[in-house]
């Protein structure tokens, strides 16, 4: 393959999520009496696309949806609804002769390398069998060393290894198989501080040495500013502002946003910035409120009827800026 | 703000946990040789990673360590207000515990019964130290939960854990806590299993708490964010020792203890553009075979042979003599400054 260096700015999307649905049904009462409840819905018609060795970061809370989207993409839990387009074709049409075909193109790395490694097989047996599954040539040595573990780890179990160490375990085995895309899903969050800035740097040496995409799937908006082209945030299901990292860090058009970036705690005692702290607890992804889903908790001082009647929809703010906000006052955003 | 010149209200001298491990496999020297002093009114931070010995450090305080495997070794002081804790009859222990020294842990899930109402979990300290009358008890449960900002606490007072959030079941915890308005909580990761809005929230009640009651806070966390913002002394632990102590500002200002400056070089931070983040090499290293010398060589950009020989002692930093008391580290390079100039 002859690619150029570096990728047109308009190229065609790898990865392109349309309308993306994930409900779960609720339990059914005892003995189907009573009205049912209401599916929960977990991610509720999002979209994106993620272009060609590109990393969009995937930023929410608990129970946002942030990690149904990333296993429905693989097809780890089915949609209810929507598309996912990997390289323009649809996944979840695959057959499973082609699915798993295509799970050698799409990887995740899982957040707790603890429990998302067999404690039974050492790390030799773990990272060999995909490349005896997809008869590829690569040699556990040769993966070892790109994750920058010894070979003498080789030979060790799971429990032997520290939890940076497993969680390298767990990017060279979603190595294996030379995938262009992988979901990370939360990869350091249960990592201790000076480990998560060396599984950062060995995420952001393989994209730029395998050309790889990734979909960075985090709580944290420090760590995801440090990996990420482009940022979304999740709120109950929905993506409420999507843009560049650049311009998301310096203008969040979504009153959310801005309350998720000043509710991180700075490393600087005298940064005594403008601290919103929302009032509330995220609502059930089962009953979530009309309207705006985020009016409950919104300390937008333009707040008005509007936002607990009409549902606001992402839109271009301004027109033409390539920055998405789900908010009736985007124009207007919270200093 | 901290108040120095006052008498210490807990004073913690020389502590060492260990623990005897498993398979014969030798001692965790988990905590060895931890000194610190809280004084009233104050926010002193311990902050460390995974294995450092700051929760142990917490236990010990109480004497909640389990022994065995573990022991607190003879000569250790744990003194809140004048009188060791670690002499004391069970009995009398039990009447400070929980009554003037109480604790809040990371996760109030696992720390709360699942079949007792929150009402009943929090008046039960009150029944027991306060010899308060159920009804009474479950007046000032009420009121708890109303200083901790929970809605509808008339409701909310019969509900059971699994009916709340994790941000609300852990202002019951802090609600626990409080009932018999301590002189000392012991918060141990108190937000660090909340989401960042949740935790905010948390923070700023612990805040206000601790300016309306009074009473002095040990805020144990590997967030070196939440110790900027919500401390006023800190005491940086690496592999079981004391690395690093001065106020919170002379901290962050000069970090003169080469793991607290590695530990602040790597902290992503949302205010800085995509860059590469600072890495310490290596791990932690294992509490039973804790490197010879310094603890923290074999990881430090600027260790030479003496480092590897003999460990430092926690040495005058300078610059920290005003409020806030002394700024000491751990290390040599505090008596060869013009190492440190030449590495960089």
């Amino acid at each position: 393959m002859t690619a150029p260096p570096a990728p047109p700015p308009v190229a065609a999307p790898l990865v392109d999520v349309r309308d993306l649905v994930k409900h779960y049904a609720a339990e059914r009462r005892w003995f189907g009496l009573g009205r049912p409840r209401p599916p929960v819905r977990a991610v509720d018609g999002v979209s994106f696309t993620i272009p060609s060795g590109r990393t969009l970061g995937l930023v929410g809370e608990s129970g946002s949806g942030k990690t149904t989207v990333g296993r429905t993409m693989l097809r780890l839990q089915e949609a209810t609804g929507g598309r996912v387009l990997f390289e323009g074709r649809d996944v979840f049409a695959l057959d499973s002769r082609a699915l798993r075909a295509l799970r050698r193109r799409m990887q995740i790395v899982f957040q707790d390398p603890y429990s998302s490694l067999n404690p039974r097989m050492t790390v030799q047996e773990t990272l060999r069998e995909p490349l005896e599954i997809h008869g590829l040539a690569g040699t556990v040595a040769a993966l070892l060393d790109e994750v920058g573990l010894d070979a003498v780890f080789a030979k060790r179990y799971p429990h032997e290894l520290s939890g940076g160490q497993r969680q390298r375990v767990g990017i060279a085995r979603a190595l294996s198989v030379e995938p262009q895309f992988i979901v990370c899903d939360e990869p350091v969050s249960a990592l201790d501080v000076s480990v998560q800035a060396q599984v950062l740097n060995l995420l952001a040496d393989l994209q730029a040495r395998r050309r790889l995409t990734y979909l960075f799937i985090a709580h944290d908006l420090a760590v995801v500013r440090h990996i990420a082209d482009d940022v979304a945030v999740m709120y109950l299901g929905k993506i409420v502002e999507r843009a560049p990292a650049a311009e998301i860090y310096a203008l969040p058009r979504h009153p959310y946003t801005r309350a998720l970036l000043s509710a991180v705690p700075e490393p600087d005692p005298k940064a005594k910035k403008s601290r919103i702290v929302l009032s509330g607890d995220v609502p059930s992804p089962a009953t979530p409120p009309p309207g705006c889903p985020f009016h409950p908790r919104c300390p937008h001082p333009l707040k008005s009827e509007r936002c607990r009647t009409e549902v606001p929809p992402l839109r271009e703010v301004p027109a033409g800026s390539g920055h998405l906000a789900a908010c009736h006052y985007g124009e207007q955003p919270m200093k | 703000m901290t108040a120095t010149p006052a008498a210490a209200l807990l004073r913690v001298r020389d502590l060492k946990t260990y623990f005897v491990t498993e398979h014969g496999r030798g001692t965790a020297r988990a905590v060895d040789e931890v000194s610190f002093d809280l004084y009233p009114g104050e926010t002193l931070g311990i902050v460390g990673e995974s294995g450092c010995g700051k929760t142990v450090t917490s236990l010990s305080i109480l004497r909640l360590v389990p022994e065995p495997p573990g022991h607190i070794l003879p000569g250790s002081l744990i003194e809140f207000e004048g009188r060791n804790l670690l002499a004391l009859a069970p009995p009398e222990l039990r009447s400070i515990r929980g009554n003037q020294i109480a604790m809040i842990f990371q996760e109030p899930m696992t720390s709360l019964n699942p079949v007792f109402t929150v009402g009943d979990q929090i008046a039960e300290a009150a029944i027991i130290h306060q010899r308060l009358s159920r009804r009474a008890a479950r007046a000032r449960a009420i009121e708890m939960l109303k200083l901790v900002g929970i809605p509808d606490p008339e409701q909310r007072v019969d509900d059971y854990p699994h009916q709340m959030s994790g941000g609300m079941r852990q202002r019951v915890m802090i609600a626990m806590a409080l009932i018999c308005h301590p002189k000392v909580l012991i918060a141990d990761e108190p937000t660090t299993a909340l989401d960042v809005t949740i935790q905010a929230q948390i923070l700023e009640l612990l805040d206000r708490l601790q300016h309306e009651l009074g009473m002095a806070v040990l805020l144990i966390t590997h967030d070196l964010g939440v110790v900027a913002g919500h401390t006023d002394r800190v005491v940086v632990m690496y592999a079981g020792r004391v690395v690093e102590t001065a106020s919170t500002t002379e901290l962050f200002e000069h970090p003169t203890h080469p793991y607290t400056e590695g530990l602040l070089a790597a902290v992503p931070r949302v205010d800085t553009p995509r860059s590469r983040l600072h890495a310490i090499p290596g791990q932690v290293p294992a509490a039973t075979a804790w490197p010879t010398g310094c603890r923290f060589h074999p990881r430090c950009p600027y260790a030479w042979e003496k480092c590897v020989a003999q460990e430092p002692p926690l040495l005058d930093a300078g610059g920290g003599e005003g409020e806030g008391g002394r700024h000491t580290a751990r290390c040599w390079l505090v008596t060869e400054p013009e190492r440190r100039q030449a590495k960089r």
